[in-house]
Formats: structure tokens, sequence, C-alpha cells
């Protein structure tokens, strides 16, 4: 009755008993260097420590180690039930002997900082008898290492946990990962994006990409125009993303290492603005008359600049993180082109017929407007491709077209000395019967033809999840586990994770482990979990 | 936003309709002053039913007075659990858990408000401690207006589907009142099987998720359950006679298996919405885990003259396997009430019955030559005859019929394969054969694509082949599949729901309900009351529900 042949059918099975992959070395993502051996101690919540090196410019205090250790703690020892703390001077560890000591060794503060474009997330791991060291460069090394030393436990068939002897060295192979969720198409509540963030946090996932605002809906509570979310999102009370959801988002993002990308895309997916903001928007005309609707952000108008400061300058005191997304993908001409005003503005600037012209004016206006706000600004690739002038320091985002044509694209842009992030092949919105995380998987950034210079720019690239037929009920589901195949791609290194039948059990595991934590992930095929999910 | 859109829609029609009445006329919708109207005028009423009468008056419900009661002469009074029951779910659903009245200063005049539903069961069996069937009355009359509406069922699964459509007739105003308008509503399904399949063998379903989709399948008025419970990848099934079967078979012996008591509970949950249990046990093929709890019942499989190690389809030539079979089969029978089980019987793989020596000499015997669809067949047959001595009537999937097995003529055959042309065919050849079928070829929901695909589903019908109008009466419905080779509890409810929906209306409403724009904005509203309900129902496309799913 399934209609599946047999054959095609046995061979994920086949993997999955021949892959032999010992459960211990099950870390996602693979980390650069890993060595263990069968060599195994025992653990005990009751008897189980963290702490900061003495030489370890980071102390307790530390808000953002301790709180990893907390949550750590938990993950490590679910069955603790979050009871006990990892707190560097909880007393209650020393009921037995000798504690197994994780230790921390941070050679850089500060910890109450964000972490940035440039932050260094290498950590060196070493599990032996009695203790883990754990050294990193600065505490966001730290969480990765946390991360992984979590993955490393296991529990055996009494239920009693273990780790391996293990030494770890590992570092990312992109500065920039990301996830794009679309608060827009569907309104997320906020628990939903705050388990995302624990989610990406496992996969080492280090950019949010806060898609927040688009045509259907402007959840986002602007201080300085409330109107913008009481007359454009769904509903003005309960479809909203307060100043104090935001700043939520920001620090449950910040714990884990996560920074922090909003996007307020325009000119073009703004009609939500419309609405609370008159005048920003082209009316489009039909004939000689207003035809009523409006097009994308009316680009001829001082005020309308004027508003975009003001805004994005909110922004900017909101979001910490020193970029910002700027959008400016997909812009519709037909409503500028009816538009009489815009016409004669057209003539005045010499810009003949050609709206892309328009379009890279009001582009080149934003840019200036963050680079004044102090920030960097990520736009579409569509910016790019209207040869629009921008300034150096400006990441494009590639996210049109099959293989062939991404890879020339990152070739182009490059070459013109740009920095890049990839997300074309990773809509994972789009989805299909089947492994499909196993296309996301075998994505190569850097193959693509140019000089080791123009490889260098890649510096990352992003899981996007639009919103269209997306929203609370699925959102999970769907982004876990395929999401991690990008996560990987974008941490370690590409030779040795080269193998996506290799990846497969070990992305199975993974995809339990987050089952355990309450991350609803899930199968990649048939079987089963020991924890299955628990909700409906 | 489509979500909003459509219920300011409604309200604006409802206010430009006249009180005044009208005679039904067939599969369509008229409101009191005969103005046909859209499907989508409507409450986002799902399915459809038959027949529907709207008006623009309206009255208040209120929390705190409001009851359903057994009406006078009903043959369904307070001792009847399904309806007792029913009454508290509804009430929930109404009332939407708050159960205080949020509108008691702003009470309108007297004699708006519906202060009961009085449920008349018609007929003098209620059916009140029975089992839903095939054959159950599920037709309903309901007509809403103050200070009573009425209720008439001939049997109380008429009455369970009825209070659906009232609670889907209630709509909360601004103030977030409850609010319902005088309304007429004669209903009945199209189609007497209306199914939806679950697998819990590619993938162990915890009883919870089985359990809320029998709560969304009420809420569609779906009426089977198809439990495909075992299969090649684990067999979580605790039968009392071979307890092997899941202690060996299942992913894990305790964690991940159906005992008799949560068999039980499946069967009684289902049971108080209207749902019958229609339990699979699919043989010869998808069997390899019923091996490791039950010695020799799997054909050996050879290379060259040894045996391999591994196993094939079951042993069609052993004694022992018929004896297996009717101790196991005539357990079946008595655990699950339904006068049906799913024989399976589907894509049975030869290459080992071809390799193995013994099954050789026995098709020389037999005289079936080389032809392995002659062994199988004599296996069903023989399978067949196990399960008519324990009295139940049985499915199977097509390749039984397709196979030329001998069938009685009560064989219920479950069509699966093909593209739309060929199943088309199939379904002409079983009923021109004079069997009875159910379609779900096109209703495998397990197979997933961007965007909104719900709309083939929807498009599909199970009666569009050629054939004489007799043929067509043996179409008794069909069934939503959803396999579970990629699908468990993380993923289950918000990959059916609301995409079974589209093949529930096609199921239940009248043949001539296909208007899909129509069916999209009442079907945008209808997951967004399944949200409200706690399934986490997946949305058609943009848009927000004014109370979003909180189950993160």
């Amino acid at each position: 009755m399934s209609s599946r042949c047999n054959l095609r059918f046995l061979i994920p099975g086949l993997a999955l008993l021949l892959g032999g992959v010992p459960s211990v070395l099950a870390v996602w993502p693979q980390p650069q260097q890993i060595r263990n051996s069968a060599e195994r101690y025992s653990l005990s919540a009751r008897a189980f420590l963290f702490k900061h090196a003495d030489v370890s410019a980071v102390r307790s205090g530390c808000d953002v180690l301790d709180q990893a250790f907390t949550r750590y703690f938990t993950l490590i020892f679910p069955e603790s039930g979050g009871g006990g703390t990892g707190g560097a001077h909880n007393r209650y560890f020393w009921t037995e002997a000798d504690p197994f000591t994780v230790e921390v060794n941070v050679a850089e503060g500060p910890c109450d900082g964000y972490p940035a474009e440039g932050s260094i997330e290498n950590y060196k791991l070493t599990v032996s008898p009695g203790q883990a060291v754990l050294t990193s460069v600065t505490v966001w090394g730290a969480l990765r290492g946390l991360e992984s030393l979590s993955q490393l436990v296991e529990q055996d068939d009494y239920g009693a946990y273990y780790i391996n002897k293990t030494e770890i060295e590992d570092f990312p192979r992109f500065q920039f990962r990301g996830l794009l969720l679309d608060t827009s198409r569907h309104y997320l509540p906020l628990q939903a994006i705050l388990k995302t963030l624990d989610a990406m946090a496992y996969s080492k996932l280090n950019v949010f990409h806060w898609h927040i605002v688009d045509d259907p809906s402007f959840p986002y509570q602007s201080r300085k125009y409330p109107d913008l979310s009481k007359k454009g999102a769904y509903h003005p009370f309960t479809h909203i993303y307060t100043q104090t959801d935001v700043r939520r988002v920001i620090e449950h993002a910040r714990l884990r290492g996560i920074r922090v990308l909003a996007e307020f895309d325009s000119p073009g997916h703004t009609q939500s603005w419309g609405n609370g903001q008159p005048s920003l928007l082209t009316p489009c005309y039909r004939g000689d008359v207003p035809s009523g609707t409006y097009g994308p952000v009316n680009p001829i108008l001082d005020s309308t600049y004027v508003f975009m400061a003001n805004l994005l300058k909110e922004v900017t005191s909101v979001f910490p993180d020193s970029y910002i997304h700027l959008g400016g993908d997909e812009v519709d001409f037909s409503c500028w082109k009816s538009n009489p005003d815009i016409k004669a503005f057209m003539k005045k600037m010499g810009f003949g017929s050609d709206f892309t012209k328009l379009e890279s004016f009001y582009m080149q206006n934003i840019v200036n407007i963050s680079t004044m706000l102090n920030r960097s600004s990520v736009v579409w690739q569509d910016v790019f491709d209207y040869h629009e002038i921008i300034p150096k320091d400006t990441v494009l985002e590639i996210w049109k077209g099959l293989p062939e044509e991404y890879q020339k694209e990152l070739s182009r842009i490059t070459k013109a000395g740009h920095r890049v992030l990839l997300s074309a092949p990773w809509y994972i919105n789009h989805i299909s019967y089947g492994q499909d995380w196993r296309n996301s998987y075998t994505v190569q950034p850097q193959n693509f033809s140019g000089t080791e210079e123009q490889k260098k720019l890649v510096i990352g690239g992003e899981v996007c999840m639009w919103g269209e037929y997306v929203d609370a009920t699925n959102l999970s589901p769907r982004l876990w586990p395929r999401a991690c195949a990008a996560a990987e791609r974008l941490w370690s290194d590409e030779v040795q994770t080269s193998s996506v039948d290799q990846a497969f059990p070990r992305l199975t595991d993974f995809r339990c482990r987050l089952l355990r934590r309450g991350i609803q992930a899930e199968p990649l095929y048939v079987g089963h979990c020991k924890n299955e999910y628990q909700g409906i | 936003m489509a979500a909003m859109g459509a219920l300011l829609k409604f309200g604006a029609l409802l206010l430009a309709a006249v009180a005044a009445c009208v005679a039904w006329e067939d599969g369509d919708v008229w409101d009191y002053d005969g103005h046909k109207l859209k499907d989508s005028d409507f409450l986002a009423l799902w399915p459809l039913p038959q027949k529907v009468q709207s008006s623009a008056v309206s009255f208040q419900l209120s929390a705190s007075r409001f009851q359903f009661t057994h009406a006078e002469g009903s043959s369904a009074g307070s001792d009847c659990s399904i309806l007792q029951n029913a009454f508290r779910r509804y009430f929930d659903y109404i009332f939407g858990f708050t159960k205080k009245d949020r509108d008691q200063r702003r009470r309108n005049a007297a004699g708006s408000e519906v202060l009961e539903l009085q449920v008349a069961i018609t007929s003098p069996d209620a059916e009140c401690d029975g089992f839903p069937s095939l054959t159950s009355d599920e037709s309903y009359e309901l007509s809403v207006d103050q200070p009573s509406a009425v209720l008439k069922a001939p049997k109380v699964w008429g009455a369970l589907r009825g209070l659906e459509t009232f609670s889907q007739l209630v709509y909360e105003d601004a103030y977030g009142a409850r609010n319902i308008n005088k309304t007429g509503v004669s209903d009945f399904p199209r189609f007497a099987h209306r199914g939806v399949l679950l697998d819990s063998s590619r993938h162990y379903l915890p009883l919870k998720v089985i359990l809320a989709n029998l709560e969304a399948m009420a809420m569609n008025k779906y009426n089977v359950f198809h439990w495909h419970i075992s299969d090649d990848q684990s067999f979580p099934y605790v039968s009392r006679m071979f307890p092997d079967l899941s202690q060996k078979g299942s992913y894990h012996p305790y964690t991940h298996v159906y005992t008799p008591a949560d068999v039980k509970m499946v069967i009684e949950f289902a049971r108080m919405r209207g749902i019958r249990v229609i339990a699979e046990f699919d043989t010869p093929g998808h069997t390899q885990s019923w091996g490791f709890g039950q010695k020799d019942l799997l054909t050996p499989c050879y290379t060259g003259s040894s045996p391999s190690g591994t196993y094939g389809p079951v042993n069609p030539i052993l004694n022992t396997t018929y004896d297996f079979m009717a101790g196991f089969f005539k357990e079946i029978s008595t655990v699950f009430p339904d006068a049906y089980v799913h024989l399976g019987g589907d894509e049975v793989d030869f290459s080992c019955w071809k390799s193995n020596p013994d099954i050789q000499k026995f098709m020389d015997q037999q005289g079936f030559g080389k032809d392995y669809s002659k062994l199988e067949s004599f296996y069903i047959q023989r399978l067949l005859d196990i399960v008519s001595s324990t009295d139940k009537g049985y499915m199977v999937w097509q390749e039984v019929f397709d196979n030329g097995v001998k069938l009685k003529m009560d064989t219920l055959i479950h069509v699966w394969k093909g593209n739309e042309a060929q199943y088309q065919a199939e379904m002409a050849r079983v009923t021109g054969a004079g069997y009875r079928t159910l379609l779900s070829t096109p209703w495998y929901l397990n197979r997933i694509s961007y965007g909104q695909d719900w709309r083939d589903a929807y498009k599909a019908d199970p009666c569009n082949f050629t054939g004489t109008d007799a043929q067509k009466k043996l179409v008794i419905g069909g069934e939503a599949c959803l396999w579970g080779e990629y699908v468990d509890a993380s993923n289950l409810t918000p990959r059916l729901w609301p995409r079974a929906s589209a093949v529930a209306e096609r199921l239940w409403s009248d043949q001539g309900v296909r208007d899909i724009s129509d069916a999209y904005v009442r079907l945008v509203q209808h997951r967004c009351r399944m949200v409200e309900r706690g399934i986490p129902a997946e949305p058609l496309f943009t848009g927000y529900c004014r109370h979003e799913y909180s189950g993160v």
C-alpha cells in the first residue's frame, strides 16, 4: 500500500546498520579534529562540577557562562529535572568523593558583550579521567565547547551516564552561520522563536536573521512609530513584538552566542508599512487617477528618507548587532511606472525608463543612512544585480537560482570585492517527499570559479524558513533536523564531511538528542528514538 | 488576513439577508429569502452539510445558562455515555474552555438567547452502547432557534455529527461573546466509509498522538481509523496469545508497544466519537518484524543451496503458519469489535520464495508452475477462510483482487496504486466485478510537496470513473493515508491537518460541492478552529488565526 519501492528504501536502512559509527562520535556538527578512545568514565549528576580555571580571564558572575553551566547541566543530566545547578560553587555535588570536574579556561573577557562579527569561537576540549578541560579564547568559544561536551555524554542500557576519553580541537569553517525566520507572513509566538534559538545553539548556528516585517504584517512595535504595528500587524495586541519581547529575544540569543540580525526589507515587501505610515508607499495609478492601491516605498519624497532614518535609528538602538539587513529584493516596478510624479522624477534625474536606477537611488540612500548609523548593511543579491554603487563593506546575500546560477553569482559578487552569504540552496521552506536534507548537506559554498581571495569573501550562509506555509503549528518539525544539514556544512571541514551517507547515522542520533531536549525534530527515516516526542 | 476577512464578509452577508423560508433543493444552500448562497457565506462549516438554511437572526449563548438536554421522547437519556461525554466535549469547544460569561451585562433583550440544545434520538434503539459500523445511520437534522435548538437523529452517531455542526455554527463576536444564527441543517454523509490511516510500525506513535488525531477526525466527521499497526519495521501490538511478537518485534518491548489496555482505550475513545477502528495486520509481505517473535513464520531465503540467514514473506507452505494465523486472528477478532479487519496483502516480493527449494517443490506439487502470484493466492485464500471463520469481514489492498484471489462478495477492495487514469480504471474493474471498493490513491498524504497540495486532494473524487450507476454505488468511500516513513509524533499532526480535512469534505459533502476558492475560505477558518481546539493544524497560506497555536 505504501507506494514505495522496497529496494530503494532498503538503502538508507542498510546505511543505518552498516554505518557503524559509534554513537560517541555523534557530535553535530562534526568538530574539525576529534580523537576519542574506548576508555570511558562514568558520570553522575551528584558528582559533576563546572568550574572556572584559576587562570581563566572569566570568573563566576559571568552570566553567559553561569547560565550555560546551568543549562548544560540539565542537558547532560536530563533526569535531574533541572533541579541541580551547574553553578561553580554548589556544594551539593560534593557529597560523593571526587566530582568529575569540567574546568573552563577562557583567555579573554569580557562576558557581558554581544557576539559579533569576528568573535572567535575556537575551543579545545580534553576529556580525561575525572575531568574535562575546556579552553577557549572567548566565552563564545566556551559555549561551543560546552555544546560539544554535552553531546559526548551518553547513557548506557542501565541509564548510567558516561563520557569517553576525547580530545577535540574545533573552530568554525565560516564565521556567519545563520537561520532566517519570517514573522510577517505568519506571526510566530515568542516561545517559538526562543525554542528555535535553543536548537540553533545545539547546532552551533550563530546568527538569527529576523525577517521581522514584510507585506502581510508589521509585528514590530516601534517606539517612534507605534502606528506601524497598531495598524499593520495582524492584531495590534496579540500579534506583535513589544520592545520587551525583542529585548528578550536578543538576550536569549546573546546567552547562546547568537547574533540577532534584524531585517527591515524595503522598498518592496512593505505593503503592511503603509497602513500605519501614510504617504510612505507609492500611490499606483490607473490612467490619470490613483487606483487606491499602493506599491513599493515612494523613493522620491524627502519625507520617506526622514522616516527611514528615524526608523533605522531606532532599530539600531534596539538591535545591538553591527549589521542590519536592508532587504532590497523583488521590487515590482509596475506601480512606479504608473505614477506620474515618479515619472517626472525619473526624467529629472536622467534615469530614462530604467527603474532599476530608481531602485538603486533608493537603496543607496538607505545604505548611506545605515552607514551613518555605524552599521554594515546586508542586502539581497538584487541590489548587486542592479549595479548599484554600494559601500565595499556591504554584504550581499544570494538567494536565487540553481547551483550553476548561484555559483556564477558568487563569482561575480566576490570578484567585485564584496563579502557574500549563501542562502539559495537552503530555502528549506521548500519541502518535498523524502530525505531532502541530503541536498542541503552536499552544498559546496566555495565551489565556484574564483581566486583564493574571492573564496575568502564567502563569510557563510543562512538557512531560510520563509513563512508562507509555516507558523507555530509546524515550524519546529520543518526546521529540525533539516537545518542541521546546513549547520554542519557551515561549521565543519568540507572534506571530512563529504559523505552524506556517513552523516546519516550521526544526524539520526542527533535528531533523537534534539527530541530529548524538547525540540520537536522530525524523523529522517523509519526507526525510533529512546525518548519519543511527548507532545502532539 | 484571510481568516478575519472571511469572518467579516460572513457577518455582512448575514445582515443583508432577510428571514423567509424556502424549500430545500438537493445539494444547494439557500437563505431564508430564496437567494442561493455561496458556501463560504456560512460560518466555515466543514465538511459542508448537505443542506443548510441560514438567517441573519442571531442569538446569544451564555456559558452559565446554556445546556445540552435530552429531548422528551428521545430514546437516549442521561445514561447514554456517548452523548454525555459529547456534551462535555462540545461545551468546551463552544465556550473556549473559559466557561465564564463575558457578556453578563450586555445581554440582549429577552428571547434572543439559545438556552438549550435538545437532542432527540428518534429511533427506538439509540445505539448508545454499541459500536459504529459500516451501516450506521449518521444523518441528523438541526434546527437552531430560540429559546431551544433541536437536534434530531435516528442514532447517536448522527447526533455526534450534528453536535459537531452545532459547535461550528457558534461564533465569537467582537466582545468575545458566543453567538449563533437561526439555522436549519439537514445532513447525512455521501459515503459510509471515511477513513484515516495511521502507520504505527515505521514509527511508533505514542497513544496521546493517536487520541489527538481521533479528536481531529471527529472535528472533520471522519468515521474510520484504519490502524496500520504492524509492518516490516516493528510489531508494537501486544498480543495476549503471542506476546513474543511485540516482546521481540517492537522497537522497544515496554516503551514502544500498545498494550491491551492501550488498544482498548483507543477503541473506546474512537467509539465515543463515532469512529470505527479497523486494525490492519498486513501479510504475507510487510512482516519482517513478525519473524523475531514467531519462529518459522517467515520464509528462509536462500543463496544458492544454503539459507542466507535472511527471511522473506510469511511461509505459505507450512501448516504451522496457518495454525498461528488462526490463533492470532481469533484473538484479533475479539480485541477489535469492528466487523471488518484489514488483511493487507500488498507488495509481496517473490524473490525469497523463488530462492527457497522447499517452496519450489511445493509450487511443483500444486501445479503453480512459475507463477508465484498463485502461491500468494493460495496463502490469501486460506487466510480469508480463517478470518471468515471468526465472523469478520475483510478489507484487502487491491493486489489481492488484481491477482485473482477468490474473494467473498462482501470483501472490500482498497485501491491505492497508480496515477489518476490507472486508479480510475481499477475502480471500474473492481466495481465491474461486483465488489465494493474504497479509494486512497490520491490521498497518500505522507507525500508532501511545497505549497497548497490540499487542492489536489480536494479535487479527486472516488466516483470519477467509467461505470454504471450500480457500479458507483459500490464505492463506499475512501481513506486518507499517512504512511510513517517520515512521520512520527514530532510532525504527524501538522502534516495530516488540515490536509486530511480536504479529503473529509470530499467524502462527506455532496458531490456538487467542488468550488475550491470557496473551500479555501472555509478551510482557513476550519483550521483555525482546530488550532483553537488544541490541534496543531498547519496553515494553508499566509495569514493568521485569532488564537495561534500555543503548544510550542
